[in-house]
């Protein structure tokens, strides 16, 4: 086998960000595994590891991890390229879009339960928006807005919580720098 | 490597627990709390927003397709229509209507009950007469029609 003649350099950031969205995306497997109400509520657990990797890294390695882990989350779980995929790839857009403008919120009132709120209310509106135009082109899905909204809200700040309090421990840098 | 994993694992879930930090709310900053707040308010207020419009208000009863009277939904009344077969006979409460009875052989409009939702429809068939109720958007309601 002739070897590759092609070299790709690695950077730091690369594994980085892969590192970050292999967390992500063992998440995003794990909670395939929980039992859901209504399809569309999950807790969005992967949406901890954006958070954590917004508020340490910026917000351009964080989308990274976040479509990553969409596309290749919805590979592992066999869900490339079906409906879903479509939706949570709506949702991480919307709620990139809204964690943009959410890193410029004052840091001193605001922290990452703020922003993984109105991210978890980006994502579902992305979402219904693309369920309302694509799957169900039918005003019939906005009547289940309240408890998209309820589910985002509660899952939003709950993630939210988790993310600050990784954010704050001080243990995780040095194990981090380590592996 | 593999050996390292469940002792962090077991470290974080010890400080998951609370172990050697501050309780959970000193993560909350002032805009957390007021942003949670005003979230919590708007869901809480989708909930009739988004519902009403499936509130019923009127209840219109053809026959043939044709037109033959439309009731508000906000006095309890009785009213006959006169169809193919027979007389049905459709009564209405406040916020809801049903075919109280009707010379149909298989009493599937009757059986159907208390109509509640915008846009929801009893069809008597056989005696050419149907009961639909309208929402307060009109024709432009949250369904065309809803079947059970």
């Amino acid at each position: 086998m002739t070897p590759s003649t092609i070299e790709l350099p690695v950077t730091a950031d690369d594994y980085r960000i892969a590192r970050y969205a292999a967390a992500a995306i063992a998440l995003t497997v794990a909670e395939t595994a929980l039992p859901s109400p209504l399809p569309g509520i999950k807790p969005g657990l992967a949406n901890i590891i954006v958070l954590v990797v917004l508020a340490r890294y910026g917000w351009r390695d964080a989308a990274w991890v976040s479509l990553l882990r969409v596309v290749a989350g919805s590979l592992v779980i066999g869900q490339f390229l079906a409906p879903g995929f479509f939706l949570a790839l709506a949702g991480a857009l919307c709620s990139l879009a809204v964690l943009a403008l959410a890193q410029y919120l004052p840091p001193r009132f605001f922290g990452p339960v703020s922003a993984s709120v109105l991210a978890a209310f980006a994502h579902i509106g992305g979402q219904i928006v693309l369920a309302r135009l694509w799957l169900v082109p039918h005003d019939g899905v906005f009547y289940l807005l309240p408890l998209f909204a309820t589910a985002a809200l509660v899952f939003g700040a709950i993630n939210g919580l988790v993310a600050a309090r990784l954010l704050d421990l001080p243990a995780v840098a040095p194990a981090e720098a380590a592996a | 490597m593999t050996g390292r994993v469940p002792e962090g694992l077991r470290e974080l879930l010890a400080q998951a627990a609370g172990e050697g930090h501050a309780p959970w709310r000193t993560l909350l900053k002032a805009g957390d709390w007021a942003l949670l707040l005003m979230a919590a308010l708007l869901v809480a207020a989708s909930y009739p927003l988004l519902w009403r419009g499936g509130v019923a208000d009127r209840a219109i009863v053809k026959r043939d397709g044709q037109l033959v009277t439309e009731l508000a939904l906000n006095t309890p009344r009785k009213y006959e229509v006169v169809g193919a077969i027979g007389t049905t006979v459709i009564e209405v409460q406040p916020g809801r209507a049903r075919v109280l009875s009707d010379p149909g052989p298989r009493q599937y409009c009757v059986q159907q009950g208390w109509l509640t939702r915008a846009n929801a429809v009893a069809i008597c068939a056989p005696n050419h007469v149907t009961l639909q109720l309208s929402g307060r958007s009109g024709q432009n309601g949250a369904y065309d029609t809803l079947n059970y």
